[in-house]
């Protein structure tokens, strides 16, 4: 995907986006309510036209809607009602028909978690389980590359972890994985690149570990006379280093002594707050 | 599985959710039923009378089946995101549709066969005078009221507004149409109206198809006609999907 942009009227709420996600990996769009997640997801989807850019998912444009691309993804909108009289099994059954390769119903449900709701109808699931029959529809025709649009908002703790278990899974099967997130500790766990998005602009990437700018920077600290002191830089080896040869020159030991990477979390606050600030 | 297949399929699965939800069968079916009885038993005793009274609710049961049910339902759909899910899946467009379309069709026809074994069964109103004609007028009825309950469901802006909106269409068409009572008893204006909407010319046809008379049909197929294609190119047109 290469520069991609949408407008509404005046309103550009994507960009000029860029990005590329290999086959086989879990690519993470990290970014508050209204920086222009959806919107791409969307594009990316076959849902909306963009207005400039080019887009090509697995090897097709998915403004052509064409049927052969939507056989090989899988879809969890953000959010998505459903019949609420039919029972999880006859709904994942009926989706499976649709699709020329199917994977099995019975194991579809089991994948996502929902095997003892199976026969229950969907107007009766809890809103984690009805989420797990969105990723249950979206999973049955066995696709090769998942959209998920904030797949765990409004999860229970224990249902997200079911959730991140049923992306981990998508990964071991080899499945292409595009997943927007508001929430850090998700892109961290589950993706193998992030882009934190701002404002239709993608302000950072890479792997969620690697992920630093130049301004959030390690954190060395220790307890000195009673109270800690903190030092911040770039280049922690040296300071390091400059820090122990002095205290043992002092014969004093540095107590509590810890360095710290900045988070992903620092680092997301601390790029979101600039695109405010400008 | 081929488009025709998927619109089986589907066809299936929404006859399953129509008799798993008690509302909506109740309206399609027996309220229709219980205006019949309820009318005929407390006003319509005579045979004349009837013969008005049974190709209305015939037609008036089309009208509920199609146009009102599919205009109800599909703004449903949309509203909850039905609808963009379906279209996020290689189910094409069309067999969806024709599923739909489909189940509500077989509603109609089952409505016009229910109401009409009623009248002869319980007020001895006798069988369908041409029923080849009475089969042709009720797939032509289907046809326009489906097609314009597909395009007036894009008119209405949300779930909430959708009883609103399809009963302010609903009660006062049956009412200036000749549903209950025949409808040249009305004001002129009234009548006017009437003349130009479809419904009266719908129940014009099933009265010629099922009492017969030797009246003129070919008004009635020319209005309603006309109402169909419009309304399917309203709702080709305008079908939004979310």
């Amino acid at each position: 995907m290469r520069d991609l942009r949408k407008a509404y009227g005046p309103v550009e709420a994507v960009r000029g986006l860029s990005f590329e996600v290999d086959r086989g990996e879990v690519y993470g769009l990290l970014g508050p309510n209204g920086a222009g997640k959806t919107t791409t997801v969307e594009i990316l989807e076959g849902y909306r036209a963009r207005s400039a850019g080019e887009v090509r998912v697995l090897g097709h444009d998915p403004a052509e809607r064409d049927r052969e691309l939507q056989q090989r993804v899988g879809i969890v909108l953000q959010s998505c009602g459903f019949y609420p009289r039919v029972t999880v099994r006859e709904a994942v059954e009926h989706f499976s028909k649709a699709y020329e390769r199917p994977r099995d119903p019975g194991e579809t449900i089991q994948l996502v978690g929902l095997d003892e709701k199976a026969d229950s109808r969907a107007k009766d699931l809890s809103g984690g389980q009805r989420r797990r029959l969105d990723l249950a529809l979206a999973l049955v025709g066995d696709p090769e590359l998942v959209f998920l649009d904030e797949p765990t908002t409004g999860f229970d703790p224990a249902a997200r972890r079911t959730a991140w278990g049923v992306v981990r899974t998508l990964k071991e099967l080899g499945k292409t994985v595009l997943l927007t997130t508001h929430y850090l500790d998700e892109a961290q766990e589950l993706a193998d690149r992030v882009a934190i998005v701002k404002e239709g602009r993608i302000v950072a990437e890479g792997p969620p570990d690697q992920l630093g700018p130049g301004s959030s920077r390690y954190r060395v600290s220790y307890v000195s006379e009673g109270s800690r002191v903190e030092h911040q830089t770039d280049d922690p080896t040296e300071l390091l280093h400059r820090l122990t040869r002095d205290a043992i020159a002092r014969g004093e030991r540095l107590d509590g002594l810890e360095v710290t990477r900045p988070t992903l979390e620092e680092i997301y606050l601390e790029l979101t707050a600039e695109a405010d600030s400008t | 599985m081929s488009t025709m297949a998927l619109a089986w399929e589907q066809f299936r699965f929404e006859r399953k959710l129509f008799w798993r939800n008690p509302s909506a069968a109740f309206f399609n079916f027996l309220l229709p039923i219980l205006l019949l009885v309820l009318i005929a038993t407390a006003f319509a005793s005579e045979a004349d009378e009837l013969e008005v009274l049974i190709p209305g609710v015939a037609g008036m049961g089309v009208l509920a089946t199609t146009f009102t049910a599919l205009a109800f339902n599909l703004t449903i759909l949309r509203d909850e995101g039905v609808l963009k899910r379906i279209r996020g899946t290689p189910i094409p467009a069309g067999a969806y549709l024709a599923g739909i379309i489909g189940s509500a069709t077989l509603n109609a026809c089952l409505q016009v066969a229910l109401v009409v074994v009623i009248g002869n069964l319980i007020y001895g109103v006798d069988w369908p005078h041409d029923p080849l004609l009475l089969a042709g007028f009720t797939l032509l009825g289907v046809v326009c009221f489906a097609s314009l309950g597909v395009a007036f469901a894009q008119a209405i802006p949300n779930e909430d507004a959708a009883p609103a909106y399809t009963n302010a269409i609903f009660l006062p068409l049956i009412f200036i149409s000749g549903v209950f009572y025949s409808a040249d008893d009305l004001p002129e204006a009234l009548k006017a109206i009437a003349e130009a909407l479809p419904l009266k010319h719908l129940i014009d046809g099933l009265s010629e198809a099922i009492v017969g008379g030797g009246g003129d049909t070919a008004t009635a197929v020319l209005v309603v006609a006309a109402w169909a294609a419009a309304g399917l190119f309203l709702a080709v047109r305008f079908f939004r999907w979310e």
